[in-house]
């Protein structure tokens, strides 16, 4: 089968690369760049557990082929920590608010989340819901999700203003 | 679920694109969002052997002003149409129903082009184009060609456009202002298609109902575009009386089939429900 040569960016590294055209984006970045945050629910486009962040917007993974994302920028979990190993703030939320219990929905939720509190820095817990719809999680009940969103959301505001200050 | 190998190809302008289209005819395909082709590709219910993406080709997205019409290019996402302050203000009904399509992520890729034109039932914004009276631009190798929506779909995933052909651009008239509007749908979940759906336009003039649009999504091998419940709306206050007419009318112009969503009676039913719904909904917001 032919390849179609790609080059797109990944967590800020540039990465060239030959792909069947096929190839959809979730296994080019478990399979050929090893990133294994970005998981595999349902392969349909409805658990968002394979959630990225591509081009300042949330995708679905494995909705996406490789090819698409030639020229892309693309975020996975593994980008979300600072250089010096700092969690994001919304890592840190998911840690204090007990934000998981099996970690399967995770990354997703957090890349979700991560593009939803650009668009709304300030939201209402029922906004939150509504922002990760497309995220599913089979153990929390959401309740602690939205908390740890809430949590990362009053943090970064909090960064924000002592920045202006 | 890894779909059906192809070969990938992404013009940058539309001549080449239908270009592309034309020489490979049936054995290729448009990619848009890709957000119904790709899971069509994984279930191998379509299994393309080229595919044209769209995404590089300049003035096929974006929401036009022309005045009496509203333009919308194909590869426009339901993100853009929600972010719209045009639409907001002059289309209301595309932002409501965009929100009740899928989820954020899909609505991120998911492109009004594509929910359009390749007659899918289940799509929303197929039944709201019937019920703006909106036209499809299609531009082939021999030129451009406009299709109404309500004439454009024959049967499920069969529609007029030909191959070699793009839909490039929707064009709605813009409803007068004042109009009343509402988008009715029941789902059982975030991301599922409509149980059944209404889109409703209405206007009134001095309390007496001026003129009125109604459609239908998911209840068919088509969108169903219902005039005689428009019919039964115009003249009256919308009151009650009305408000029944037009529903039986939907209940009788819907044709579903059973499906997890429940039994034709019932969707029918549900049908009905949404454009009683909706009609209420657009009466009170209409001044």
């Amino acid at each position: 089968m032919s390849k179609t040569p790609v080059k797109l960016t990944v967590n800020g590294n540039p990465v060239e690369a030959e792909v069947e055209p096929r190839t959809l984006l979730i296994h080019f970045l478990r399979e050929e760049l090893g990133l294994t945050g970005p998981h595999i629910g349902c392969e349909t486009s409805h658990c968002g557990a394979c959630t990225v962040d591509m081009n300042g917007t949330s995708v679905k993974a494995c909705t996406v082929f490789t090819v698409q994302a030639n020229g892309a920028d693309v975020l996975t979990v593994e980008g979300m920590a600072g250089a010096d190993g700092s969690l994001h703030p919304l890592q840190e939320g998911f840690m204090a608010e007990h934000g998981l219990q099996c970690g399967y929905c995770t990354p997703g939720m957090i890349l979700r989340a991560y593009r939803f509190l650009q668009e709304n820095p300030n939201p209402s817990d029922e906004e939150i819901r509504w922002g990760i719809s497309g995220n599913l999680c089979r153990c929390t009940g959401y309740q602690n999700i939205v908390k740890a969103i809430r949590y990362a959301a009053d943090k970064m505001a909090a960064a924000g203003r002592e920045a202006a200050e | 679920m890894i779909p059906g190998p192809f070969t990938y190809h992404r013009p940058s302008t539309v001549e080449e694109a239908v270009k592309l289209l034309g020489d490979l005819g049936d054995e290729a395909r448009p990619l848009a969002g890709g957000h119904s082709l790709i899971p069509m590709m994984k279930l191998r219910l379509a299994v393309p052997e080229h595919l044209v993406d769209l995404q590089d080709i300049d003035g096929l997205s974006g929401i036009r002003d022309d005045g009496d019409t509203i333009s919308i290019g194909a590869m426009t996402t339901q993100e853009d149409v929600l972010g719209s302050a045009l639409l907001r203000e002059k289309c209301p009904i595309l932002p409501e129903t965009s929100w009740l399509i899928a989820d954020p992520q899909v609505r991120a890729c998911g492109t009004v082009g594509g929910n359009v034109a390749n007659g899918d039932p289940g799509n929303d914004m197929p039944a709201l184009m019937q019920c703006l009276g909106a036209t499809y631009v299609l531009q082939g190798t021999g030129g451009q060609r406009t299709v109404a929506a309500r004439d454009y779909y024959q049967a499920a995933y069969f529609t007029a456009i030909e191959d070699g052909e793009i839909l490039t651009e929707v064009r709605i008239p813009a409803p007068p202002a004042g109009h009343g509007w509402a988008y009715e749908k029941m789902k059982r979940k975030v991301g599922d298609y409509a149980t059944a759906a209404a889109a409703v336009i209405l206007t009134l003039s001095g309390g007496s109902c001026a003129s009125a649009s109604v459609a239908l999504t998911n209840v068919g091998q088509t969108p169903i575009f219902v005039a005689a419940a428009g019919e039964a709306l115009v003249g009256t206050a919308v009151d009650d009386a009305a408000i029944n007419e037009a529903a039986r009318q939907a209940r009788e112009a819907a044709e579903p089939v059973a499906d997890l969503r429940g039994p034709e009676d019932f969707r029918a039913h549900v049908a009905g429900v949404m454009v009683r719904r909706a009609v209420a909904r657009a009466r009170d917001r209409a001044r």
